[in-house]
């Protein structure tokens, strides 16, 4: 934890976790906007949950950054999430869903890793069953995750027989929680046999709007229409997200994905948010491409690429293409971030050709932290 | 001629209500009309209009931005050589224009010629929204809404993957391409993206006729069905309705993402694949990256009465444009295509055989398949293989 960090929780505990912390717009000045960027309450469920205390400050940062409720604290600085305080002497506790496929396995041998290497925390298990047709199991997902404020999640299956009034629910939840980036970071391990070598990717994708918002309608019989929304407000989100992230881990450029030449007004929307933003953080060089290159590109020298930020459905595409350069699902962890909430999963997995099982893998990765680790259980 | 023309047009109109006429003979205003594009209603080909003037054939060109005008110099350079019965009506599109006066007779000179040869016609971000992208434009006017991409991995060109054998049949007319968006809201930007029954109906009809004609086992459909239920949803119960009249045929279907993904580590298990505009445009780019490249391979755009031949990953390569390096092997390849559509299947297996020669036995590659031949120096050697066949040709 940095030295801000710290004075953070000391404040926060100082004025006893009830207290509201007032904090005021010390963000970077390169990251200040002009107060011309006035938004308009477009989506109003996101500026709803400003406080009365952030609506003082006119700049966009303390806007789209405002104080967190009760006791989630941030950095203001990293702007990374502090978890909550381990409440219950010392241990956190974790909203788990198992999901569906090879979720419930591949958990609980996390949770036996955890165990072995006394890692303090405490999963709480949420079972979501996708095949119900009430949404009763989401919302006690989501309520879990709203009282802890992290989670690990598998895969929850979206069978298409179902009628289309059945949401995605690995959806409900990125939208209802706000989730709105996802960071996938696609990096060549050197054991891992796969035609492309030296990839360093990290792929940020917006998470809660574009072309899943699951607005369809079919007005005249056998034409439907699907709305792709893209907002101001999250694109400039997203792309600070990404070039703040750029900022810390050190990385040299932003690359921007989109279809512009042909959704003129909506990918151009993204773009333009992209470019303003690219604006404040000089020492980034930023440049887009079309995603047709880009996947292009990706499948023949995937070296170009550093950061790369886009909306929903190109990055759904775009980090698939980048999980199976650097060896295939199983090898890429990914990770949702919301204002307030993470929640950290994977794509669905598969086999990477080797001969050892799940157990085998996992008994090794135990025996390597018993060897160079501190206190463990026994094996 | 202008009545013919006029009676023509105004018989557009009646399009829908035509669909079930052979040779569509249509009574108008007391006169029988008669197109003279017959169609063969069984197997839905084209038979090509007939070769008006002389025995030869008259092909629109529009030589587009970027490498078009250049590589396009070659491939009339190697018709003119190999005494191809095939005259070019050039046309030429200015992309930097607002109005559409130009793609409006590109379009017209397509309608009377009922074939082209095209190159990409670069679409400008900082031109106002109202401004079209041209190339959608021509294939939504033309109704052109089969596009037909087939990847096959070469010998001779260096690449990852090998044994690459899949043909990509891409929705062209809808889906994320309508162009109509927006803001009822300042700063939130709806972009519609329609799915109908009857095109994705035409659609998938189209994939399996030409996987039956080519003799193919199997046909995957791609689709986001989880996330767009009704649009994709619609777009894989049509590919299922028509699957269920080709039994010979296997009918599967794979959500995008995985497919990008299996394509990427594990591309020959895919033999026909369907799919609407957008993710076809993905598709068809990793698909080319993966045989080696935008260079490589061509792209045929089918209507019902037209076709238009162009490169099948659409770039206009301007960064290389008039450096001599651009690789002429797709163009080439899509004038072989359009070669085949007008009948002239002997000219079109020289030239193929020809380019296929250079590309893997010769092997004189161009810059972006790694070798240091220049443009001219591959067509040349084109030419010369061309020649050495010993079938009649012009000097060089």
């Amino acid at each position: 934890m940095t030295a801000r960090g710290l004075s953070y929780v000391r404040a926060a505990l100082r004025t006893g976790l009830g207290g509201r912390l007032q904090v005021k717009a010390c963000a970077p000045a390169s990251c200040r906007r002009k107060s011309s960027h006035t938004v308009r309450n477009a989506d109003t469920t996101f500026w709803s949950r400003a406080t009365s205390a952030s609506r003082r400050h006119p700049s966009l940062t303390s806007l789209l950054w405002s104080p967190p409720p009760q006791n989630r604290l941030c950095s203001v600085w990293t702007h990374q999430m502090i978890p909550p305080p381990a409440q219950y002497g010392g241990r956190h506790t974790v909203t788990l869903i198992p999901g569906d496929g090879i979720g419930p396995e591949l958990l609980n041998h996390v949770r036996e890793l955890f165990r072995f290497c006394c890692v303090p925390v405490d999963f709480e298990v949420v079972n979501v069953d996708s095949s119900a047709a009430s949404e009763d199991d989401i919302n006690n997902a989501i309520m879990a995750i709203r009282r802890n404020g992290v989670a690990l999640k598998g895969n929850l299956e979206t069978n298409h027989n179902l009628p289309p009034s059945y949401k995605s629910r690995n959806n409900l939840l990125r939208t209802t929680l706000d989730l709105y980036a996802n960071v996938m970071h696609c990096k060549s391990l050197p054991g891992v046999p796969s035609r492309h070598h030296d990839v360093d990717i990290v792929i940020i994708r917006e998470n809660t709007e574009g072309e899943y918002t699951s607005l369809e309608h079919e007005n005249v019989p056998g034409v439907v229409e699907c709305l792709k929304i893209i907002t101001r407000s999250k694109s400039l989100r997203i792309a600070d997200y990404a070039f703040r992230t750029a900022r810390e881990k050190g990385r040299r450029r932003v690359t921007a994905v989109h279809k512009a030449n042909i959704m003129k007004l909506a990918d151009g929307l993204f773009l333009e948010c992209c470019r303003e933003v690219a604006g404040g953080f000089p020492e980034i060089a930023f440049d887009s491409m079309i995603v047709d290159n880009t996947t292009m590109q990706l499948v023949s020298r995937p070296q170009q690429f550093d950061v790369m930020v886009m909306p929903n459905l190109y990055g759904n595409v775009v980090s698939n293409i980048c999980a199976a350069l650097v060896g295939g699902p199983g090898l890429v962890p990914g990770a949702n971030y919301g204002r307030d909430y993470a929640v950290f999963e994977t794509l669905h997995t598969q086999d990477l050709g080797g001969q050892g099982s799940t157990s085998e893998v996992v008994h090794f990765i135990m025996e390597a932290i018993q060897r160079t680790g501190p206190l463990t259980v026994r094996v | 001629m202008a009545v013919h023309c006029a009676t023509l047009s105004v018989a557009k109109l009646f399009k829908p209500f035509r669909a079930g006429f052979v040779g569509r003979t249509l009574k108008l205003c007391g006169t029988t009309v008669t197109s003279h594009r017959n169609k063969s209603t069984l197997t839905g080909e084209h038979i090509p209009p007939p070769a008006k003037y002389g025995g030869r054939h008259t092909v629109t060109l529009i030589p587009g931005d970027g490498i078009g005008p250049e590589l396009f110099s070659h491939v009339r350079e190697v018709f003119r050589f190999s005494c191809v019965p095939v005259d070019f009506e050039v046309v030429q599109v200015n992309s930097a224009l607002e109005t559409e006066d130009d793609i409006n007779n590109a379009i017209t000179a397509i309608r009377r010629n009922g074939v082209a040869l095209k190159g990409n016609i670069e679409t400008k971000h900082t031109m106002p929204p109202s401004v079209k992208s041209r190339n959608n434009l021509l294939r939504t006017n033309l109704d052109l809404y089969a596009n037909v991409m087939h990847c096959q991995s070469l010998p001779g060109v260096q690449t990852r993957h090998k044994n690459i054998d899949i043909t990509i049949i891409r929705e062209n007319t809808e889906g994320e391409y309508s162009s109509l968006e927006h803001e009822s809201v300042s700063g939130v930007v709806e972009s519609l993206k329609i799915i109908t029954r009857n095109n994705s109906l035409r659609i998938a009809e189209y994939a399996f006729r030409l996987a039956r004609e080519k003799g193919r086992r199997r046909v995957t459909a791609v689709h986001k069905a989880n996330i767009m239920k009704l649009g994709d949803g619609l777009f894989l119960q049509c590919c299922k309705e028509v699957a269920s009249g080709y039994p010979d045929i296997t009918f599967d279907s794979m959500i995008v993402d995985n497919t990008t993904m299996q394509l990427v580590s594990k591309p020959q298990q895919f033999d026909v694949m369907v799919m609407p505009n957008l993710y076809g445009n993905v598709v068809s780019n990793v698909c080319a990256g993966l045989v080696g490249g935008p260079g490589l391979v061509p792209g045929a755009n089918y209507g019902r009465d037209y076709a238009v031949f162009e490169t099948a990953t659409r770039n206009t390569g301007k960064s290389i444009a008039n450096r001599n390096i651009a690789n002429p092997t797709a163009l080439l390849l899509a004038s072989c295509m359009m070669l085949d559509h007008l009948k002239l299947y002997d000219y079109a297996t020289l030239i193929r055989n020809a380019v296929l020669t250079t590309m893997n036995e010769t092997r004189l590659h161009t810059a972006d398949i790694g070798g240091q031949g220049t443009t001219s120096e591959v067509v040349q050697s084109i030419m010369r293989l061309i020649q050495s066949k010993g079938q009649h040709t012009a000097e060089m």
